[in-house]
């Protein structure tokens, strides 16, 4: 069988581990537009703080391609020849594959905003290749301005603080992490992170820029030298355009197989089922990514498999403050918010969704009960309200989790 | 508040420098002798609240934990002993019997311990038990008179049932209730595992242990707790509880708020009230009586199993003995002063009954004597301890020992005498599910086959050493024992030559 | 592969666990220098609640959540032991996030930690070799 895989990142990975865990012998090729080594792009903002190295930033180690017999091609894939099964490059080679993944991931979405051309220090945040242009144009004493609280935007914020003179975010939204935080966890978060020398402005649209200056809608000017926008991304859909159904990202059942005949995607470029609403949507995590494309690679390969449960979350710290969210905010609603800020939502007998910040301790079992769609009337509720637990399940439960007799 | 009169006995000692707080002691400790100072971290103790179980010291990972005597003592007096003087203020401060557990700890002779063992030299080889056949198996229960033949001459089965060990080692009755679930399962597995009985105790026979049945004696005493016909054929044999070496002559008491759950529906018994044993059986009061319930177990079993009378050690036991061993019954268990209880009045404990090697002796000779030997098989227990004390016990002329003490030691009992207290740290002597369930089973049967193992090992090898290769020609033969600092008359009642003769 | 099982019907709930797994973890010979003074932060853990404990520590799934959703590629499994390279997770938590059991925990040093069953310190568990009632035990099963 040859594989033909685009992309990388950790779907790539995944599927290559998916593969590899059944089919010794077929062949794989990845395809990278990037040329590294396959890397962790979450890590680019620990490495501009200097917490890892670029080298450390390697997702699998340097041996993975040999140990896991792959070929990698440093090249843009161009075109999908669904009928003749051949995937054209940039560099004029015609790949044919058996089946093929497409792990394409997301780019930066960015709001083209009037006069963006003018800046000249403008950046995104979503590769090894951004973060270092960003570095590179980061002196002590310059204002930077990052667009957009999201992950990115205020992992970016992170990043810089001591590499730059100041930086200030501005988020159209009233609060940060809009897509993370219910507004009181933002707000916590929010001081948090300013206490550390980052400054906010919220419910603040951008209408223009010059140069270096950025114009609000309600008339406030900032000065910068620097801009990171990061007003979201998008899923990298094209190469299958008119060859798969593609909704915002690319349509994938729960075998990551495509609408078209032997190509599957998988990871940030597509969008499927999110266990905890229901709805479909585009979850661009990277576990989801390495799942699915581990689900793709074990499908492509044979093995009938089905990765059911996808759900959006996120594991996130800010200047040591740590976050852990999953599923959806939706129904009845559990808080405590003492020292450490817990928030669990749930209806119909079932945990949607929670959010953690500080301590985040045992987080794993909430997100079980998402993903199990466990019924919590099986479980000690309170017990698991307060302390997540696995004293909240049932004796033969605990049992079937831990060993218990033989 | 009144004066204490009671300074604690023993205190404990915590190595500071060894000491890391995992609060392991306290966790452990049922009686709340330790206690963690969270404002201060450190551990600190109430030996008031003591009794000297050993639990914590055993628990602690870095060895901080001993126990010491106080010390604090009284002016010497000989006739006013410092145990004297406490239970006195004791029983001035609480107008109460006294009640003690396990067995008698006062300073009585041990005869065993005055009797020495031969060994084999130049004239009569010694056997290696590594390279030799060694026979440590028994059988138990009335033996034939004489030889039967049909009339084609062929020899005719007249054997009685017996019961058969593969050494001459039984565990002595713990009723469930006294010891918990987990103690009487590690005895039953051991059991099982080695080819010898465990035995019921009054306290019947709970419905997962009727798998072991081909390893239980089953008992019926004076209150009948737990008896009825499936109990009594659920076993290997039955045996009668006239009394008991720990408390001659007393019954026993189960207190209410014991007879919970399983113990109560085992014993059949409504929960919470008290079981309450009798002093004597009601339908007994002669020999005859005795036949009469002996043969009725008989009937009610089939006369497929052997019925065992138990009795305590007391001073006419010459012709109780005897006249059980014309009651039809197989076995006669005789119990000694210093066999242990869950709980008794002190002063019994301490002051009734004689010790188990002079009542062996007494009895083996007078069946002999009466020629009625080979009705019953004797089982002597009370306080035996050792592999030595097991062949003593069979020179002296007993088929076999019941021990109970010792295998509660090897559950990790560690004789602190307070399991009227019902928190046994050990999780032997309670029924406190949180205390209970510190004895694995698993560990408990492990520890159980361990000992007697090691000590059928050592039988095996002293009786080589004299020569001797079966526990049936070990038994009574007396002529291998000689006394070490006995008077004519105790050498007289043991039947033993003084060493040097 | 030989994995650490739990029976809570024998734990006792004395933490002697914990003590033996952070004195494994000390590397150091005596257990009263190495633990006396210090607040312990083992990878095994009890939970105690009405009279019920058992320990917790990693079950070193065959599917591990962990493994795969680990960012860095720090989580990784060696001989079906999952293993934490603790010099390139950046602790960001997200195993802490997926990991059913809850048995993955922070180390002092904000990275992860985890039970890597004492193979390559001590050869076997500590904690099981700790456990004075066979609560837990090393064994194989499938």
């Amino acid at each position: 069988m040859e594989y033909v895989i685009i992309g990388n990142s950790a779907a790539a990975i995944g599927a290559v581990e998916g593969i590899r865990s059944v089919d010794k012998k077929g062949t794989i090729t990845l395809v990278s537009n990037e040329p590294y080594h396959t890397y962790s792009r979450p890590l680019i903002s620990y490495l501009l703080q200097e917490k890892v190295t670029e080298d450390a930033m390697k997702y699998r180690p340097d041996t993975f391609y040999t140990e896991n017999a792959c070929r990698l091609i440093f090249a843009s894939a161009v075109q999908i020849d669904a009928k003749k099964k051949r995937v054209l490059l940039d560099n004029g080679q015609e790949l044919p594959y058996g089946k093929l993944l497409t792990a394409t991931g997301s780019s930066a979405s960015v709001v083209p905003f009037a006069g963006l051309q003018s800046v000249k220090n403008a950046f995104t945040f979503m590769g090894l290749d951004d973060a270092k242009a960003l570095r590179a144009a980061l002196k002590p004493d310059c204002r930077v301005l990052i667009v957009g609280a999201g992950l990115i935007g205020l992992k970016c914020a992170e990043g810089i603080v001591k590499l730059a003179g100041s930086v200030t975010v501005v988020e159209v939204a009233d609060r940060i992490l809009s897509a993370v935080l219910d507004g009181e966890g933002a707000k916590k978060v929010q001081a948090h992170i300013e206490s550390k020398g980052v400054s906010f402005m919220l419910s603040a649209k951008i209408e223009r820029f010059e140069e270096t200056r950025a114009f609000l809608s309600d008339g406030r000017q900032i000065e910068f030298d620097v801009l990171v926008t990061a007003t979201g991304v998008k899923p990298n859909v094209d190469l299958l355009k008119g060859i798969a159904r593609i909704n915002k990202g690319i349509l994938i059942n729960e075998k990551s197989q495509t609408s078209a005949t032997d190509i599957y995607a998988a990871g940030d470029c597509t969008e499927c089922v999110d266990v905890s609403s229901g709805e479909s949507k585009i979850m661009a995590l990277l576990p989801n990514a390495y799942m699915q494309g581990e689900c793709a690679g074990l499908n492509m390969a044979g093995v009938d498999t089905a990765f059911t449960q996808a759900i959006p979350m996120n594991a996130a710290g800010f200047f040591g403050l740590h976050i852990i969210s999953a599923g959806t905010y939706c129904g009845e609603v559990y808080t405590c918010a003492e020292k450490d800020y817990k928030k669990l939502f749930y209806s119909r007998d079932k945990l949607n969704g929670y959010i953690l910040i500080g301590n985040v301790e045992k987080a794993g079992i909430y997100t079980s009960l998402i993903r199990g769609a466990t019924p919590l009337s099986s479980i000690d509720f309170n017990l698991v309200c307060r302390h997540p637990s696995l004293m909240a399940f049932t004796k033969t439960e605990r049992a079937a989790k831990l060993g218990g007799e033989k | 508040m009144a004066i204490n009169f009671l300074y604690p006995e023993y205190e404990i000692v915590r190595k500071e420098s060894r000491c890391i707080a995992c609060r392991a002691c306290e966790n452990q400790c049922a009686h709340g002798a330790h206690e963690f100072l969270a404002d201060k971290g450190v551990m600190t103790c109430d030996e008031s609240k003591c009794v000297n179980c050993h639990r914590c010291v055993c628990i602690c990972p870095t060895r901080a934990l001993k126990i010491v005597k106080s010390g604090n003592a009284y002016k010497q007096n000989a006739n006013w002993g410092q145990r004297t003087v406490d239970e006195l203020y004791r029983q001035a401060d609480s107008g109460g019997v006294l009640l003690s557990s396990m067995g008698n700890p006062q300073n009585y002779p041990v005869y065993f311990d005055k009797i020495l063992l031969n060994a084999s030299q130049v004239t009569n080889p010694s056997i290696d038990p590594l390279r030799e056949p060694m026979e440590t198996r028994c059988a138990l229960g009335a033996k034939p008179h004489r030889i039967e033949r049909d009339k084609k001459g062929n020899i005719k089965n007249n054997l009685p049932p017996q019961l058969k060990l593969s050494m001459p080692i039984l565990f002595s009755a713990m009723s469930y209730g006294s010891i918990s679930y987990n103690a009487h399962e590690s005895l039953a597995r051991a059991a099982q595992e080695l080819g010898i009985y465990y035995n019921t105790g009054e306290g019947g026979l709970h419905e997962d242990f009727y798998k072991y049945g081909k390893n239980t004696v089953v008992q019926v005493a004076s209150g009948r707790f737990g008896v009825h016909s499936g109990y009594l054929n659920a076993g290997a044999a039955v045996e009668i509880k006239m009394g008991q070496g720990a408390k001659p002559g007393i019954g026993g008491h189960l207190p209410g708020t014991k007879i919970v759950g399983d113990i109560a529906r085992t014993r059949m018994i409504p929960e919470g009230t008290d079981a309450i044993s009798p002093a004597p059986h009601h339908d007994i009061y002669s020999i005859e009586d005795l036949r009469q319930l002996v043969y009725s177990l008989k009937e009610a079993t089939d006369y497929k199993l052997p019925v065992i009378v138990k009795i305590a050690a007391v001073h006419n036991i010459t012709a109780i003995a005897s006249g059980i061993a014309r009651s039809g019954a197989d076995i006669i268990a005789i119990d000694g002063f210093r066999g242990g209880t869950g709980a008794a009045p002190t002063r019994i404990r301490d002051h009734v009954g004689i010790p188990i090697e002079l009542a062996l002796a007494s009895v083996d000779k007078r069946l002999r004597d009466e020629g009625i030997r080979d009705n019953v098989s004797l089982v002597v227990g009370g306080s035996i301890r050792s592999s030595a004390d097991i062949v003593k016990a069979v020179a002296l002329g007993a088929d076999a020992v019941y021990i109970a003490s010792a295998a509660l030691l090897a559950l990790g009992c560690h004789l602190c005498r307070s399991c009227q207290t019902g928190k046994c740290n050990w999780g032997i002597a309670t029924q406190i599910p949180q205390l209970t369930k510190r004895l694995n089973p698993d560990i408990g049967c492990k520890r159980l086959v361990n000992l007697l193992s090691a000590w059928k090992h050592e039988i095996q090898e002293m009786m080589g050493g004299m020569g001797i290769n079966s526990i049936e020609a070990l038994k009574g033969n007396r002529l291998m024992l000689r006394g070490i600092g006995l008077n004519e008359r105790e050498l007289a009642v043991l039947g033993i030559k003084h060493a040097g003769e | 592969m030989k994995r650490v099982y739990v029976n809570e019907n024998w734990c006792l709930g004395c933490r002697l666990c914990e003590y033996h797994c952070a004195f494994a973890e000390s590397r150091q010979k005596d257990m009263a220098r190495a633990l006396r003074g210090v607040k312990i932060n083992p990878a095994i853990r009890i939970e105690a609640n009405n009279g019920i404990s058992f320990a917790v520590s990693c079950r070193h799934c065959k599917q591990p959540l962990c493994v795969k959703a680990c960012i860095t590629g720090a989580l990784h499994i060696t001989n079906g032991i999952i293993t934490a390279d603790k010099a390139r997770c950046v602790g960001c938590y997200t195993c802490i996030l997926s990991c059913p059991f809850g048995a993955i925990s922070q180390n002092e040093t904000g990275v992860i930690q985890k039970c890597e069953l004492c193979t390559a310190s001590h050869g076997s568990p500590a904690c099981v070799k700790g456990c004075p009632n066979n609560a837990l035990v090393y064994e194989e099963r499938e």
